[in-house]
């Protein structure tokens, strides 16, 4: 543990201790809310060259479990802690965070003011930040100032699989199920192969046409890093896609959708992450609570040829557009966030095709939305799915 | 859906006395549904006994009834008032056991009450233990094996099933008392059969017991849309086998991964749908194996419970005023939460600090009780606090305690485990007791292993780890004396400057001018549910030592009210009350209140009762960090009982203007010389006494008071210590007891007071305000009991009823001398001793006092809130203009205050009232006369009277005379009487008949048998001065177990006897207090 500064793009300076990988770090930061699950929040792909902020306090209290990956390797560019713990105990425990850090060459800092860097990303907005031990001020400075912005950067297409790969069910196969990786978290293909289903993972860059060839009963499109707008291809192949097979996008993926039906997609001041986002299903008005994480939102109010009415008092159904007409018909918003009314979901009425901007699989957090999945099934024509 | 128009006018009951496992928050959580509800427009119809309670003020209910919380007192006040719904699941186990009587019996149907919140077979689900176990496995859910046994035969038959330990609960037995754990059958044996004759129906449930496992709690909100969220989650660092009200306690929850915590949260929610809770607060326990992580459900609560209150300062998320809102219609989505305004309540509350609660012992009061803990509760009270992390938490929470401690080890009391050896140390850690964390901290110092702590407590290796990280910190420090480096790794794990001066063996004061000009300060964080995502609303703050400060900047000028930290006996929600009031006066009268406590029971530590809300420990460095923080005008200390009054002096010396009566005032009236002195100048008896520092001079002193004596540490509230001595045997006794032990080293410093005790005196109370022209009495109260028994636990009647004009006037007299001469700017509390017209004082307290309360409701006469109008410098005068205080001709009625015991929780203990306090709580009853409203006060206290059978005497010579009238008394109401010898010979000898029993252990059919028997109906026996183990220890050991009333003093049975002749048809017509106050 040797002393290790964080500086913010504008120039906020930030003292701790380096706990992980030796060096200098840069990447946009966003804190995650979370108080629980650090290992799945680190191994979440969606991450790719952020750093990551914990609020919760102690960290690595429980160590870590394979079965929390939520893919190989960490794709963080950095996570920051209060505090890491000394010792682990639990019963699924096979190993301390701190190795798991030091194995992966995460580049980490505790001991800092959590809650102060919290508040100013709030205040200040998502932005890059340096950090590292070893290394000056001046230069972390620097590093931040020059650190690119998540804007306008294709860090999806990368963040999956390159070759395509099968991940089989071990229950009775009920449907085959083309997942497009933009950096899938593993708990989603388990909640697929949970349900009976075989899934085909393949590259961001593969078209409609070899997706259709593989003869799926669905295509899932899933969460990822960044900017969805950059995605042009796995965009247009979306939209090749719509109408000729059921469509299930989560996070990302929901985004795509979004894109792909001409709708657009904006930045969040400091987006969500973490495990206590209430979402409305307007549908029924039932409330779930949902695991997030998402620097990115889809606006449909464009489409819709409107802008969102001022909001006043606590959210209410009319900060969303309703049913509008694309060229595959109507689409409709089907969830929302209930802290700040943003679109949580959407779904086509005259195509098989929704998405949520949630993350039903959790992996950390609730599994209220769980059912989701079983949507996805239904949708396929699959009746008798249980997980 | 919105608020439910249907409904217009709601029932709230309260949860009466504050007993051991129900304390004030209940009152926090009764309050804020009433301020909510009204808010919404409902009627509020609100019955409590307890009048130290803020819901019970006439301005929080449309009726507000301090009346016995009984089904046929309920049930009068229903008829009455006719309330469209019936809303028990904010006023614990009490209010929900009398609406489920009234619900049972049929009352609400007949009146059309709808009860909301929960219904009956929900309730009913969830208390019936059996059944609840059923629908639990009928879902899946697991629990712990059991079995239902009526005989000695049939627990045996179920205990070999399930094997050892095995956990005994006897059926329908409030709050855990008599539940308990046995090893083997030897203690099987003895624990079962003592459940089956104790469980008033003869029945136990024996339990697979899980002792040892890892014990949770999920606070779980659900609205009438099925939509449900967990606002916290709590961990218990005691596992399971020591209740968790007993237990240490963290939020959130530390020691579980992701996977297993969202198993545990879809469990709890899933209890709340089976057991069918409609909407509102519940509470689910769960014991998880920590070798395989096996999770069992324990117990769910179907409303509102300590752990809710606690969950609720732990996160900002007012569970119970959100729990009413959502029993009148709304959706969790409906309702904004209130500390961010923008995001609405339909979320869960994230911490980014870590809470611990440790609760409070007073043991010290009933010696003869064993301190091991178990698995019925009898903690008095808790301390919680907040920190950045674990180690920080844990370390304030130790010193908010106000037992000495000054952390996690590091304090001059360290030393009383010196002695001790490693082994012995080692082999304590394996029984729970409240000494066992300090044990822990000792042996982790001589360099204990973490596992092998943590093995033998059951603790989970990790909270283990972050203690041994403290005891590592200490070491690195102890070697850089004043080195600034240090100080910052300190502070950072939560070590008070006490500890520092302790460690370097500087004073305190030096370490804190090091420590401030190296520019080590706290910086204060907000509690705001959501991670510092949204903005706050509500500047809700607790201290650490960080990069960045929160404080939001002042807008008015600002009054700091400091609280009076953790429940202990001596010093409740009284006070809690007194603070209250303070704020809401000063926030009306344009000042900015900002309120410093540490307990979260209590109503004072709601973030919307003062302006800026600081949960932080009571300590001198505490304090003086909010004060540096928020610069206010002045500090209020007469309201937070000692505590804050104990802290007057040095805050004074730090620079700060403490509001009202200054500390040389306050040393004046305390210190007994000075006291004595100013007692001589006015002129005003005062029992002949003396003060000795050490051994011989209290010999001397005794010498020449003479006995029988009263001694007593000073400084010290609720009567610690004290005792009344007859012979030099008892005196050397004590001594030895006092100027022996080390662990009570707080008292051998402090001087020990001796006063002649006056024996067969009326005690009287006065509450009274100065405001340096003007004195306003707030009430003259005569006690029931005769001086002797602490003023806290007699009965004490307003107006006066026995008082002579002459006393009377000697009372106020002396109150105003007193007062203007003591330089009181503020309330002063008065104890005299009246034997005839002859007027002593016993000691005056220039602060507010426990009877506060309960003469501001007798007397309609607001006390601490004009106080704190005083203590700014208002004249009476002015607050009178202002209608702030209302001149009103004395109500015609008399008001009784009757003490509460917790006898039931320490069986082991005698119930003989002395001048030590050991009532946890106090009820009310109002009346047109004294015996009506003793006897609604008795009947709160939950004594069911006799009105026929027998009556046993057994008096002390000194009372014997007196015993006459009682004898009289009793016979003429038609009980026949039966005596010890003594007793019967002297009746006899004036011609009152009565039959002699024998003493116990002297032959066939003796006393003791008699209770037994259920042949005595009523017992009235005054103990024979100090001698140990006392036949009449016997006597009321056997009565308890019966349930017999059992009386110790001569006055209190005559008021009995005299509450009997009134009949209890007055006392079962419930009035209101707007209508006695003419409000109505
Ligand atoms: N089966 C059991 N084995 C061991 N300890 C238990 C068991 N059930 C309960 N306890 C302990 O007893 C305490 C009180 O039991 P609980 O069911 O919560 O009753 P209550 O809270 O109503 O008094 C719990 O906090 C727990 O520590
Ligand atoms: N000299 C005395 N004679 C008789 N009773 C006394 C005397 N002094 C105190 N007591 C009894 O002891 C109780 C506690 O004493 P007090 O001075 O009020 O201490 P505390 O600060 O605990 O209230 C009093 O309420 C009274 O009943
Ligand atoms: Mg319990
Ligand atoms: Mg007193």
């Amino acid at each position: 543990m040797s002393q290790a500064l964080l500086v913010t793009a504008d120039g906020a300076v930030f003292r701790g201790m380096s706990v992980g990988a030796e060096g200098m770090t840069t990447g946009e930061a966003v804190f995650n809310t979370s108080m629980t699950g650090y290992q799945e929040v680190i191994t979440d792909p969606s991450y790719t060259g952020q750093v990551v902020v914990m609020t919760s306090p102690h960290i690595g209290n429980y160590g870590v479990s394979p079965d929390d990956d939520q893919s190989e390797a960490p794709a963080v560019s950095g996570f920051v802690m209060r505090s890491i713990s000394r010792r682990h105990s639990n019963w699924r425990s096979h190993g301390s965070f701190t190795d798991f850090l030091q194995e992966h060459g995460v580049v980490a800092l505790s001991e800092i003011d959590t809650r102060r860097l919290t508040r100013h990303i709030r205040d200040a907005g998502a932005q890059p930040v340096a950090m590292g031990a070893g290394v000056s001020e001046r230069e972390l400075t620097e590093a931040a100032a020059a650190a690119p912005r998540m804007e306008g950067r294709d860090l999806a297409s990368g963040a999956g699989t390159s070759t395509m790969f099968v991940a089989p069910t071990d229950r009775t196969p009920r449907a085959h199920v083309v997942a497009v990786d933009l950096g899938m978290k593993r708990d989603i293909v388990r909640q697929l192969n949970r349900r009976g289903f075989t899934v085909t993972v393949v590259p961001a860059a593969t078209t409609a046409p070899e997706i259709l060839s593989m003869e799926p009963d669905g295509v899932f499109l899933s969460n990822g890093p960044g900017d969805p707008e950059p995605l042009l291809n796995t965009v247009n192949t979306t939209g090749d896609l719509l109408g000729e097979v059921p469509i299930f996008g989560i996070c990302l993926g929901h985004q795509v959708l979004g894109l792909a039906l001409g709708a657009r997609t904006y930045k969040l001041p400091f987006g969500h992450h973490g495990g206590n986002h209430p979402v409305r299903r307007l549908s029924d008005g039932g409330i779930q609570i949902t695991s997030q994480n998402h620097g990115f939102a889809v606006d449909l109010w464009p489409l819709a040829g409107g802008s969102a009415p001022a909001r006043d008092g606590l959210v209410g159904r009319e900060l969303l557009p309703d049913s509008i007409d694309t060229r595959v018909g109507r689409v409709v918003p089907t969830h929302q966030n209930l802290n700040d009314g943003t679109l949580e979901g959407l779904r086509c009425l005259d195509v098989p095709a929704f998405g949520v901007q949630y993350h039903p699989e959790a992996a950390p957090g609730p599994t209220d939305a769980v059912g989701l999945f079983d949507e996805f099934a239904t949708l396929m024509g699959v009746t008798d799915a249980q997980a | 859906m919105p608020r439910r128009d249907d409904l217009e006018s709601i029932l709230l009951i309260g949860s009466g006395p504050i007993v051991i496992g129900q304390a004030c928050e209940f009152d926090y959580s009764g309050t804020q549904a009433a301020k909510v509800l009204r808010r919404h427009g409902y009627r509020v119809i609100l019955v409590n006994s307890n009048p130290a309670t803020i819901m019970t003020d006439p301005e929080f209910a449309d009726a507000t009834y301090i009346e016995p919380i009984t089904e046929e007192v309920v049930e009068a006040i229903i008829a009455k008032e006719r309330p469209d719904a019936l809303l028990a699941t904010l006023g614990g186990q009490t209010a929900l056991n009398v609406a489920t009587g009234l619900a049972r019996s049929g009352v609400l149907e007949r009146y059309g009450v709808e009860m909301i919140g929960a219904g009956l077979d929900a309730i009913e689900r969830a208390e019936d233990r059996g059944l609840f176990k059923r629908v639990m496995e009928e879902a899946g859910l697991a629990v712990p094996r059991a079995g239902y046994a009526r005989s000695m035969h049939e627990a045996l038959r179920i205990v070999e099933e399930i094997g050892f330990p095995a956990m005994i609960r006897p059926s329908f037995i409030l709050g855990g008392s008599g539940t308990g754990i046995a090893v083997d059958r030897e203690e099987f044996l003895e624990k079962a059969r003592h459940g089956l004759a104790t469980s008033p129906v003869g029945e136990i449930l024996v339990e697979e017991s899980v002792s040892g496992w890892k014990e949770f709690e999920l606070e779980v909100m659900r609205d009438g849309r099925d939509n449900a969220v967990i606002v916290c989650s709590i961990e218990n660092l005691d596992p399971m086998g020591v209740h968790t009200g007993d237990s240490i306690t963290v939020a959130p929850i530390q020691t579980l991964s992701d996977r297993e915590y969202q198993e545990m949260r879809n469990d709890a929610i899933r209890v709340l749908q089976i057991i069918g809770v409609e909407t509102g607060g519940s509470n689910v326990q769960f014991a998880v194996d920590p070798k395989t992580g096996r999770r069992l459900v324990i117990e769910m609560n179907p409303r509102v419970s300590r752990s809710s209150a606690l969950a609720s300062k732990a996160t900002g998320f007012p569970i119970a005023k959100i729990a009413a809102l959502l029993a009148v219609g709304f959706s969790l989505d409906e309702i904004p939460n209130d500390i961010t305004g923008a995001t609405p309540a339909s979320f869960e509350p994230t911490l980014d600090y870590v809470v611990v609660k440790i609760p409070r012992f007073d043991f010290d009061k009933f010696p003869s009780a064993p301190t091991q803990l178990g698995t019925s509760m009898r903690s008095v009270g808790e301390a919680m606090a907040i920190g950045r992390t674990f180690g920080e938490a844990l370390q304030k929470a130790v010193r908010s305690l106000e037992n000495g401690r000054a952390g996690f080890g590091a304090d001059r009391i360290e030393h009383s485990l010196a002695a001790t050896g490693m082994d012995d140390l080692m082999a304590s850690l394996v029984t729970p007791t409240p000494a066992r964390l300090h044990a822990v901290a000792e042996v982790l110092r001589r360099g204990a292993g973490v596992n092998e702590v943590a093995a033998r407590t059951g603790f989970d290796p990790w909270f283990v780890e972050e203690m041994a990280e403290i005891v590592a910190t200490r070491r690195r420090i102890e070697k850089s004396p004043k080195d600034v480096e240090a100080i910052r790794l300190a502070k950072r794990h939560g070590f008070s400057d006490s500890q520092l001066g302790y460690l370097w063996n500087l004073p305190e004061e030096e370490v804190r001018s090091i420590r401030l000009s190296a520019g080590v300060t706290t910086t204060f964080k907000t509690v705001d549910t959501c991670a510092a995502e949204f903005e706050a609303q509500t500047p809700y703050m607790y201290g650490a030592f960080e990069e960045e400060d929160e404080v939001p900047p002042a807008t008015r000028p600002r009054v700091m009210v400091l609280g009076s930290g953790p429940n202990r006996i001596g010093q409740g929600i009284e006070f809690d009350y007194c603070c209250v009031h303070a704020s809401f006066a000063l926030r009306e009268a344009g000042f900015e209140t900002v309120m410093v406590n540490c307990n979260p029971e209590t109503v004072s530590t709601d973030y919307d009762t003062a302006d800026r809300l600081y949960f932080e420990p009571l300590t001198v460095e505490d304090v003086l960090a909010v004060v540096e923080a928020e610069r206010p005008e002045s500090v209020i200390v007469q309201l937070g009982g000692q505590t804050p009054l104990n802290l007057a002096r040095r805050l004074q010396q730090a620079g700060v203007r403490i509001a009202g009566t200054s500390p040389d005032s306050i040393d004046l009236a305390e210190d007994r010389e000075q006291f004595s002195e100013v007692c001589r100048r006015l002129g005003i008896k005062q029992p002949p006494h003396g003060i000795a520092k050490d051994r011989i001079a209290a010999t001397e002193i005794v010498d020449q008071v003479g006995l029988p004596v009263v001694v007593r540490p000073s400084y010290v509230l609720g009567g610690r210590k004290m005792r009344v001595i007859y012979t030099y045997d008892e005196l050397s006794e004590y001594l030895d007891g006092l100027y022996g032990d080390v662990g009570e080293a707080e008292l051998t410093d402090v001087p020990l007071l001796i006063d002649r005790f006056l024996e067969s005196a009326t005690e009287v109370d006065v509450d009274a305000l100065f405001d340096g022209v003007e004195l306003l009495v707030g009430g003259v109260m005569e006690h029931v009991e005769e001086a002797g028994v602490h003023s806290g636990d007699s009965a004490c009647v307003v107006p006066p009823p026995t008082l002579s004009e002459t006393a009377h006037k000697t009372i106020l007299a002396h109150t105003a001398d007193l007062a203007r001469e003591l330089g009181v700017l503020g309330l002063i509390n008065i104890q005299f001793a009246v034997k005839g017209d002859e007027v002593f004082v016993l000691e005056a307290n220039p602060r507010a006092s426990r009877t506060i309360p309960f003469i501001s409701k007798a007397s309609g006469i607001p006390m601490a809130k004009l106080a704190a109008r005083v203590m700014m410098g208002e004249r009476l005068e002015t607050l009178r203009t202002e209608g702030l205080l209302k001149d009103r001709s004395s109500p015609g009625f008399t008001a009784v205050k009757e003490a509460v015991m917790p006898w039931n929780r320490f069986p082991e203990q005698d119930s003989v009232l002395g001048p030590e306090m050991r009532a946890t709580g106090e009820v009310m009853g109002i009346g047109a006369d004294t015996g009506v409203a003793y006897a609604k006060a008795l009947l709160a206290a939950g004594h069911k009277l006799p009105t026929e059978g027998t009556v046993f005497l057994s008096l002390a010579d000194r009372d014997k005379a007196m015993g006459l009238a009682v004898a009289q008394a009793f016979q003429m109401l038609g009980f026949s009487l039966i005596a010890t010898k003594g007793t019967a010979r002297f009746l006899a000898h004036h011609a009152i008949a009565a039959e002699v029993v024998n003493k116990v252990g002297e032959g066939p059919d003796d006393t003791r048998e008699r209770i037994e028997g259920g042949q005595v109906q009523l017992i009235v026996n005054t103990p024979r001065g100090g001698r140990a183990r006392s036949d009449g220890q016997v006597i009321r050991h056997a009565a308890r177990a019966r349930g017999v009333p059992c009386v110790t003093t001569i006055q209190g049975a005559l008021s009995v006897a005299r509450s009997l002749r009134s009949g209890d048809g007055m006392v079962v017509a419930p009035r209101s207090l707007q209508d006695w106050h003419g409000e109505a």
